[in-house]
């Protein structure tokens, strides 16, 4: 099978989410990657070392600068020349507008949300969680090229200590259209919430954005991130970057913990891979603690102050 | 969340695209043969009510027309009302017997065949549906309309037949321009939606509210992506210990917790 994996760069840096997909392709088939923007050739050691045997690349500009249409061009012009069976993206923001143009030109369907992918006698099926997480279809894939979106966190990325072949691909000539004209950063330069090792989140019940400070102090005390559920972020509490769950990050940390958080769905789908989960919340009944290691039952304005200055005493001791 | 608006020569004619889902309050459940039950209660998408919203105040800013479109059983004509009722002047209603089977590129091809003679300036679609939620119908549908896209708007400007967004992004936001026509998807929180008034819902009752079929649209029910092989409970993880704080026992347990997973 001849698979695709579309590289996601963003500010010149390759994404780790590219290099978990390629660990899986490479199982699959014979796996190649398209690296398009600044920093593409930089990728191109990682991206061979993952599994990846030819890495296309262009370093143009434009595919940093306007949003997911030089990229189309120049994928759809690759699919015509190489015809893979099938090409995976990432499910983040920017490669899946990337995705849903390159499906819709070249009129063929997309599988998005993958959690896992595997290559039998029939081509290439695909698992789905769908019902909020609770079920999970697996899908067979119909088109040519299939087109494939994968969660981030669904694999682990492991070196395979090949070598790519580089392929200078042709620049785009259209899709100037959409252009970023200016980037501005409010996360800071905290502690990335993905690669934290542990995080701690907050939601409504912490009653309102002034008691925010509590979870940002734990996880500092922890030496980990802070997080939330979207319901504060929709609110203006924190930035979007917080955000965890199915229209935020996804974050397997060693520990998370869970602070006035009910537990919904599309929540979960982006923590339940934590290592060990701790929610407190007050009312017993709350989604959240059936799936916790260890749920408290009580008023997390209370709690989070004492477990700070608890985890400070011990880490200074 | 928006700026006022410069004033503009021509008025704007802008598409908003909406979805009837299962109301997320309700509690949901699913057929004998695994599909999301569709008889239970159904809502307009709560994310597109922000598109209505924001299409909304563009009209208002620069005056123009909104123009709703959705594709769904017939039932589907409760989402357009709703959205003719918060103020929007008339709807599209696409449904056909072929459309139970519709992925998302054949609910795209019909959206924009219906789109398309409308010639709008911008189609506003939400981020993502309820339940279809992997945002893929904005971005199909831009291509097929030859649109650029502005996506993740938490904030919108038009200003002659500039638009400019801020595309929210993992850690800040992006400032992004285009030339309309485009698509332009919104985020929650983009602006609070406005409640439908007694006034507008009388008025609603009157706005057009067309019904087209496929062959109305010169389209044919479509061959969904993929084919479903298996369907499975997922795995579930097992609950934990549950403790009642006392005022100790809770920040006692959660330390003794954090030091067994080694991280103090
Ligand atoms: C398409 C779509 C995508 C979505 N994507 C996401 C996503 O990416 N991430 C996400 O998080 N959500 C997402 N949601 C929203 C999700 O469905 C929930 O609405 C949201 O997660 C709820 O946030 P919450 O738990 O903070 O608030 P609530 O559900 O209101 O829960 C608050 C909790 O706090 C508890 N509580 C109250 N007071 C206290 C106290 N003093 N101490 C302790 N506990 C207390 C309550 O018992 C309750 O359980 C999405 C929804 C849709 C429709
Ligand atoms: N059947 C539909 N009818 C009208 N609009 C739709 C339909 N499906 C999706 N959309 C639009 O596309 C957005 C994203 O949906 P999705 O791609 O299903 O996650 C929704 O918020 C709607 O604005």
């Amino acid at each position: 099978m001849k698979i695709w994996v579309y590289a996601e760069l963003s500010q010149g840096a390759l994404h780790g989410v590219t290099l978990e997909i390629l660990t899986r392709a490479r199982d699959l088939g014979d796996a190649e990657a398209i690296a398009l923007g600044p920093g593409a050739k930089a990728a191109v050691a990682a991206l061979g070392r993952h599994g990846a045997r030819r890495v296309h690349v262009n370093e143009g500009q434009d595919y940093a600068d306007y949003i997911a249409e030089p990229a189309t061009e120049t994928m759809a012009a690759l699919v015509e020349k190489g015809a893979p069976d099938a090409i995976l993206f990432a499910f983040s923001a920017d490669s899946r507008e990337v995705a849903g143009r390159l499906a819709a030109r070249l009129g063929v369907g997309l599988i998005s949300n993958a959690i896992d992918l595997e290559a039998g006698g029939d081509g290439l099926t695909v698992r789905v969680p769908y019902f909020g997480g609770a079920k999970v279809a697996t899908y067979q894939a119909n088109s040519k090229p299939a087109i494939v979106l994968v969660r981030p966190k669904s694999f682990e990325a492991g070196e395979s200590g090949g070598e790519a072949e580089v392929l200078e691909v042709a620049a785009a000539a259209g899709g100037k259209r959409a252009r970023i004209v200016e980037r501005k950063v409010e996360a800071g330069d905290k502690i990335k919430l993905e690669d934290a090792r542990v995080v701690v989140s907050g939601g409504r019940g912490l009653g309102g954005p002034d008691n925010f400070p509590l979870v940002e102090q734990l996880a500092e005390a922890l030496g980990g991130a802070a997080g939330a559920s979207r319901a504060i972020v929709d609110a203006g509490w924190v930035p979007y970057a917080m955000q965890v769950g199915q229209t935020g990050k996804t974050v397997r940390p060693g520990v998370y913990i869970a602070a006035g958080i009910s537990g919904a769905m599309q929540h979960t789908v982006g923590m339940k891979s934590a290592k060990v989960i701790i929610a407190i919340n007050k009312d017993a009944d709350a989604p959240i603690l059936k799936l916790a290691d260890l749920g408290v039952v009580g008023d997390a304005l209370k709690i989070l102050p004492k477990l700070t200055e608890a985890v400070k005493a011990r880490k200074g001791r | 969340m928006n700026f006022p608006l410069a004033p503009r020569g021509a008025d704007l004619k802008i598409v908003v695209t909406v979805k009837q889902v299962p109301d997320p309050n309700a509690p949901q459940g699913l057929d004998a043969d695994n599909t999301i039950a569709r008889d239970r209660e159904v809502v307009l998408d709560p994310g597109d009510e922000y598109g209505i919203e924001e299409g909304l105040l563009l009209r208002e800013a620069s005056g123009g027309e909104v123009v709703l479109v959705t594709m769904g059983p017939e039932k589907a004509r409760d989402a357009i009302r709703k959205g003719l009722s918060m103020g929007a002047d008339r709807g599209i209603l696409i449904t056909d017997e072929g459309l139970a089977g519709s992925d998302a590129l054949a609910t795209t091809r019909a959206l924009a065949a219906a789109i398309r003679p409308e010639a709008p300036d911008l189609v506003i679609c939400g981020t993502e549906s309820y339940d279809g939620s992997t945002g893929m119908v904005p971005p199909m549908l831009a291509e097929l309309l030859d649109m650029p896209q502005l996506t993740f708007a938490k904030h919108v400007e038009v200003s002659g037949d500039k638009v400019t967004i801020h595309r929210q992004t993992d850690d800040g936001y992006q400032v992004v321009e285009a030339a309309s026509p485009c698509l332009i998807t919104v985020t929650a929180g983009i602006a609070e939606p406005r409640y439908a008034s007694l006034k507008g819902i009388m008025a609603a009752r009157s706005k057009e509210v067309r019904q087209m079929a496929f062959a109305d649209l010169g389209i044919e029910a479509g061959e969904p992506a993929e084919k479903v092989v298996g369907i499975a409970d997922a795995e579930t993880r097992q609950s934990g210990e549950i403790v009642e704080d006392n005022g100790t026992s809770g920040v006692e347990r959660i330390i003794q917790a954090l030091q067994a997973a080694k991280v103090l």
